[in-house]
């Protein structure tokens, strides 16, 4: 079976991020940009699958700009067979990008899509359900665990108390959380070799998209700032502190 | 009028408080909220929302294929009750999560994710970049769809309504998946999005013994949630489900311990709304020290027994 792996270019996560002043958004001038780590997980898991011999072929398919080559290249070098780029410099807002991939996969036909939970740019934590939706499969968000046999993949999931398992038939919408994988670092023999794997590129017209975003970002602000904390010299000064000042014990 | 749907969150038996900040989000847009209660055998849970102050009405579906809430066959339901709603509102946990985003696909609409602030019918403040830009969005879609971040609103009450509870037909079991079983962390401490006061572990425990030796004390003090880092939780000292931040558990209790945690961006999106912050590392320099109301440079191992001992 083929395996789709979307994949998004973010600021990495490391950077912390300003907000530009005019209010129009944060500052990506020069600001290091790397695939997103839960996407990673999704190319890793993936690539896992391939070699045990259950997936025959791994797709890393990215929407946005020229530069998510660069991304693509990565997640091949960490072992996807081949990429595609849908390239749009408009602002790709989760349901359009669900839109593409569902195109894309129309395509190509896999039997499993592994998405990143959540990217850590926009945080909407959407794009996997809302490809699920939209071509009617199930899905199986923040999996920790991922067994595919006989035609069912059988996925533990992250939840709010715990953990629990569904099984699935597939075509089946698998999102990662971060305990399913540590994924590999890319070698650069694997590197050297990602340069030379087939990399296509589409355009939104393509595949037939309307990609217009539906939110309108009217301004991007600071987060209210914590007033600068006190150091205590020692525990009695600290439950001083709570109980006369914080007044919360 | 303006009509909002809320989908109440529970587990057949009882609501799940996060309902609450999700009823107060649509009480700040304005307009007759009803709540969508599905599950299988929950007529105490419809019961409890009827109470919650300022809600009209409760949709109640109940039927055997909503016991386990899948994404799949709640939001088929919800989209086919979604006409007249100009609002469908979910609280941003782990259950809104998986299954609102395939409402706003199948009614073609965005969704507007994690909402902190309500500005206006159509627009809302959000959080981005693990809490570090604060976005204003507006919505151009005849529906909006909505997950609340349940730190972002006070609960409404949930006494002092009375809303008629209207049983609805249940839309069809799309049989697309089957819960095999679910592990559920055993505990007697408050939930994580409830506790109002968290005591938060990390990589400076050493494991998971430790963890629970040094922390379980401190918290029996407060009747606390324990919480940790994402790193106490990859080292396997604690599950999953108790992890706080950017991705875990986005929490804002009264009063957070943050012990042996050096304070990653990651973590500190997810606890930095706390109203107080104490941290204790031995490490002067750790991040964590930038957001704490009270930092105490120490060995975390002499510190928190004492700190047990001077509460009394």
């Amino acid at each position: 079976m083929k395996i789709l792996v979307p994949i998004k270019r973010v600021v990495d996560y490391n950077v912390k991020v300003r907000v530009k002043a005019d209010g129009t958004g944060v500052d990506l001038a020069n600001v290091k940009m790397s695939m997103n780590p839960f996407d990673e997980i999704a190319i890793e898991e993936a690539v896992r699958l391939r070699e045990a011999g259950i997936a025959t072929e791994v797709i890393a398919v990215s929407c946005g700009l020229a530069a998510c080559q660069e991304t693509l290249r990565t997640a091949m070098a960490i072992g996807a067979d081949r990429a595609i780029l849908v390239e749009s410099d408009v602002d790709l807002q989760p349901l359009a990008v669900a839109k593409l991939i569902k195109a894309v996969a129309a395509k190509e036909q896999p039997q499993m899509v592994i998405f990143g939970k959540q990217a850590i740019d926009d945080d909407a934590n959407q794009t996997g359900q809302m490809f699920a939706a939209l071509t009617g499969w199930p899905q199986a968000t923040f999996a920790s665990k991922v067994v595919v046999a006989n035609g069912m993949a059988t996925v533990t999931r992250e939840i709010d108390g715990g953990a629990e398992t569904l099984e699935f038939k597939l075509p089946v919408v698998v999102t990662t959380d971060l305990r399913l994988n540590e994924p590999r670092y890319a070698t650069l023999p694997n590197i050297m070799k990602a340069k030379k794997k087939q990399l296509d590129t589409l355009k939104p017209a393509d595949l037939g998209v309307d990609v217009t975003p539906r939110l309108t970002t009217l301004k991007v602000m600071d987060p209210p700032k914590r007033g600068a904390g006190v150091k205590v010299a020692d525990v009695k000064e600290l439950v001083a502190k709570l109980k006369n000042e914080a007044k919360v014990i | 009028m303006t009509q909002l749907l809320v989908i109440a969150e529970h587990d057949n038996a009882s609501l799940k408080a996060a309902t609450l900040n999700t009823v107060a989000a649509a009480q700040k847009i304005g307009g007759e909220i009803h709540v969508l209660v599905a599950g299988s055998g929950c007529a105490s849970v419809a019961a409890a929302a009827a109470k919650i102050a300022g809600v009209a009405k409760i949709k109640l579906a109940d039927a055997a294929h909503y016991a386990d809430q899948t994404a799949e066959n709640v939001a088929a339901l919800v989209v086919s009750q979604a006409a007249g709603y100009s609002h469908i509102l979910a609280a941003a946990t782990g259950p809104g999560k998986n299954m609102l985003p395939r409402v706003a696909a199948l009614l073609d609409v965005a969704q507007i994710s994690e909402i902190t602030a309500v500005e206006s019918q159509d627009t809302f403040v959000r959080p981005t970049y693990a809490g570090n830009a604060m976005a204003t969005v507006k919505s151009a879609d005849a529906v909006k769809v909505i997950t609340v971040r349940t730190t972002g609103f006070d609960p409404a009450a949930g006494e002092g309504g009375s809303a008629a509870i209207e049983p609805i037909a249940a839309a069809a079991d799309l049989g697309l998946t089957k819960l095999i079983g679910r592990e559920i962390t055993k505990s007697a401490r408050p939930e994580l999005g409830a506790a109002k006061v968290i005591v938060s572990g990390g990589r400076g425990l050493g494991s998971g013994e430790k963890y629970h030796q040094v922390l379980e004390p401190l918290a029996d003090k407060f009747n606390a949630a324990l919480g940790a880092s994402r790193a106490a939780v990859d080292a396997g000292f604690v599950p999953n489900d108790y992890q706080v931040g950017q991705t875990g558990k986005i929490v804002a209790p009264q009063l957070y311990f943050a012990i042996g945690i050096s304070g990653a961006i990651q973590h500190l999106a997810g606890m930095k709304d706390s109203k107080v912050i104490v941290a204790i590392n031995k490490d002067e320099d750790a991040p964590i020290f930038q957001v704490a109301d009270y930092g105490l440079v120490a060995d975390l191992f002499q510190a928190v027994p004492e700190l047990v001992a001077e509460l009394g």
